[in-house]
């Protein structure tokens, strides 16, 4: 391969790479480019091994690199094999949810909705209103509310310090204030450890008993991910959201989006099991297993928003949430069928998993989740140890 | 050392002389870490090695040291480390002895202070502390290890991004420190927290897994050449049966070594059910992980580990 050629060839190599979902960003492709020219480019293994090491980012481009450098030097023109599936157009999964409503749930079928005129006494009327019983207006109105909830973590104190007027006396600081009055003793400076938010980690059953409020708990969790990580300092980590029915998905990426709509179409085109079943105890496992035990879940505030209908085995589930709550800060578990009167926490799953939850708060309005913010928060406490 | 060969050893030009010259240091690497380290010690570039806790990848940083014949700088990350534990500190008690010794002169002879002359004196180098990232660029030629970067926090990261694009700091009061050759920087991470892309952007990125049966055997050998063939054996194929199976925390290879080391230490030349329940606990640290091996009937367990071996 003369040098000239190899530039081609990996410039389209990367483009390949892309379109299988591998970040291989100018800057890495340029460095590939220099590490090609320390090694043999003639040598497969050389060239397969510079690219692995500098084009992927984490152990999910492993994969795809794999396939992909497979298929663009088998020779095959891979681009339109390997491009991800195209995004379906989103769901209109919340509107449909109001007919699906089971047990008998009153559902107003007034095809207008309310007036929405008086828009103060609708709100409040709707901040306690159970989200399966909504009409279609009322749904928008209520995605808009629900894009204004946050969901923070209760405040830890972390092993940063900042200046403070009382606290521990800054030794740097003050000596430094010395040195600069010429050794005069001079004012002692202090500092306080930082106070920062705890990591929230979301876990969202997706499951067919659950459809009736799956809509309105993805935009729920939305509007919490728009909230901290790297770009807003001192808000804390964002929320990591999964969900949860018969398969565990990472949504936090598809999340991220700043409009709610692209993010719930994105959502939709990850989540594969939206109603199905639920294997929450399987599924709990995986996800301690796979992020939970190695640092996501330890210390971390985890809420799951779940009706606990268990179709796995329940003494599974019960395990896995003495687990999880061996590792994280608290367990909070909202569950949106609490409030119907008479209910007692009788599914297995449900049943099962109480002894190890600290919280446990209704989640089936808006109400109902700015209270949960709170008891996240740390501000309230629900049900404890039920 | 010449530009075209970075920092590598005499006689080595390909990533096969690296691993030789890695195996000889201590560490049997695979060929995608050899080929890492090849490009890491050639074209300047940090190493950002992922993987299971136990894998080896702190070692590389020990073995390119040994390689090298530099020293190893190490850096414990943890939440909230800062500058002035990672990079350099002033060295606040010295600086005031020398400023009430420099009084005491000066009033002995009965002159005054010359400030500005004073003032250099006490932001000079010999009043800095260096922490092992400035260490590392002051010291030619060194390896950095930057140990479990994901247990800092964001801040941190940012900071080291800098440090690693540039090889260089500027201390206000001093000016910039450049290193001559930039040193060796391998970080670690067990993927607790997904470290910045903008971070690794600037690595080698390479995920360390698990070895296969006769590279582990090669690597047990090697680092505890007491322990007879047949138990290295007989432990490495045990170990792999457990991490077939599924528990809690998988061994890994430092567990292994400890495994055999601890029967090297109990006098024993092969490995039976008995002395494998007494020993488990090197293995595996999680109770679910012993009582669930316990009833996995460690005899047949062992019988298929031989067998395999």
């Amino acid at each position: 391969m003369s040098p000239a050629d190899a530039v081609e060839t990996v410039v389209g190599f990367a483009s390949t790479l892309r379109a299988a979902g591998v970040a291989a960003s100018p800057d890495r492709v340029h460095a590939f480019v220099t590490a090609l020219g320390a090694l043999d480019a003639n040598r497969r293994d050389d060239v397969y091994w510079a690219g692995r090491l500098i084009l992927c980012g984490n152990a999910d481009d492993l994969g795809r690199y794999e396939r992909a450098f497979l298929a663009y030097f088998a020779g095959e023109a891979p681009h339109r094999k390997l491009r991800p599936r195209p995004m379906p157009a989103p769901v209109a999964r919340n509107t449909q949810g109001v007919k699906a409503a089971p047990d008998g749930a009153e559902a107003e079928d007034d095809p207008d909705g309310p007036r929405l005129s008086s828009a103060a006494s609708v709100t409040e009327v709707l901040r306690s209103r159970d989200f399966a019983t909504l009409s279609a207006p009322e749904r928008a109105e209520l995605d808009r509310l629900l894009a204004a909830l946050r969901l923070p973590g209760e405040l830890r104190r972390t092993r940063r310090r900042a200046p403070s007027h009382a606290g521990r006396i800054d030794r740097g600081a003050t000596v430094r204030e010395l040195l600069r009055s010429g050794g005069e003793p001079a004012r002692l400076r202090r500092t306080q450890p930082r106070r920062r938010p705890r990591r929230v980690v979301v876990l969202l059953d997706v499951s067919g008993s659950m459809s009736p409020y799956a809509g309105a708990l993805l935009r729920f969790a939305h509007a919490t991910a728009q909230w901290g990580g790297p770009t807003r300092p001192g808000a804390g980590p964002a929320p990591e959201i999964f969900t949860v029915g018969t398969r565990l998905t990472r949504v936090t990426r598809e999340m991220a989006h700043r409009d709610p709509d692209a993010a719930m179409a994105a959502v939709s085109a990850a989540v594969p099991d939206f109603s199905g079943g639920t294997r929450l105890g399987e599924l709990l496992k995986q996800f301690l297993d796979r992020w939970g035990q190695r640092g996501m879940a330890r210390g971390a505030v985890v809420v799951l928003l779940s009706d606990g209908w268990e179709r796995g085995d329940a003494a599974l589930l019960g395990e896995q949430m003495a687990r999880l709550s061996r590792l994280a800060h608290r367990v909070v578990w909202a569950n949106p069928r609490k409030a119907r009167p008479g209910y007692a926490p009788l599914a297995a799953g449900m049943a099962a998993a109480l002894p190890h939850v600290d919280d446990f708060v209704d989640g089936h309005s808006l109400a109902a989740l700015e209270r949960l913010a709170a008891v996240v928060a740390g501000a309230e406490r629900g049900t404890a140890r039920a | 050392m010449s530009q075209k060969t970075g920092l590598l050893p005499a006689g080595v030009s390909d990533p096969a002389g690296v691993r030789t010259a890695l195996a000889a240091a201590g560490y049997l690497a695979d060929d995608g870490l050899a080929t890492a380290a090849y490009l890491a010690l050639r074209l300047h570039r940090p190493v950002f090695l992922e993987g299971d806790a136990g894998v080896g990848k702190t070692a590389l940083g020990l073995a390119l040291s040994r390689l090298l014949g530099a020293p190893l700088l190490r850096l414990q990350c943890y939440e909230g480390i800062d500058a002035s534990q990672a990079l350099y500190d002033w060295d606040f008690p010295r600086q005031l002895l020398h400023l009430r010794a420099a009084e005491a002169a000066a009033g002995a002879a009965g002159a005054g202070l010359d400030s500005a002359e004073l003032e250099g004196e006490l932001y000079s180098r010999r009043f800095l502390l260096a922490r092992p990232l400035l260490a590392a660029l002051e010291t030619t030629p060194s390896v950095l290890l930057v140990d479990e970067v994901d247990r800092a926090d964001d801040e941190f990261e940012a900071f080291l991004l800098e440090l690693l694009s540039e090889f260089s700091v500027t201390i206000p009061e001093l000016g910039t420190v450049r290193a001559e050759v930039p040193p060796v920087v391998v970080l670690t991470s067990n993927r607790t927290r997904e470290v910045s892309d903008a971070l690794k952007r600037r690595c080698l990125y390479h995920w360390v897994d698990h070895p296969g049966f006769a590279r582990e055997v090669e690597i047990v050998r090697l680092r505890l050449p007491d322990a007879s063939a047949r138990l290295t054996a007989q432990v490495v194929a045990a170990v792999h049966v457990l991490r077939a199976e599924d528990l809690l925390k998988p061994p890994g290879v430092a567990e292994t070594l400890d495994w055999t080391e601890a029967l090297v230490a109990l006098g024993t030349e092969s490995l039976d059910a008995e002395l494998a329940t007494l020993t488990l606990g090197s293995v595996l640290k999680y109770r679910e992980d012993l009582e669930r091996a316990r009833r996995l009937d460690v005899g047949a367990l062992l019988d298929a580990a031989v067998a395999q071996a």
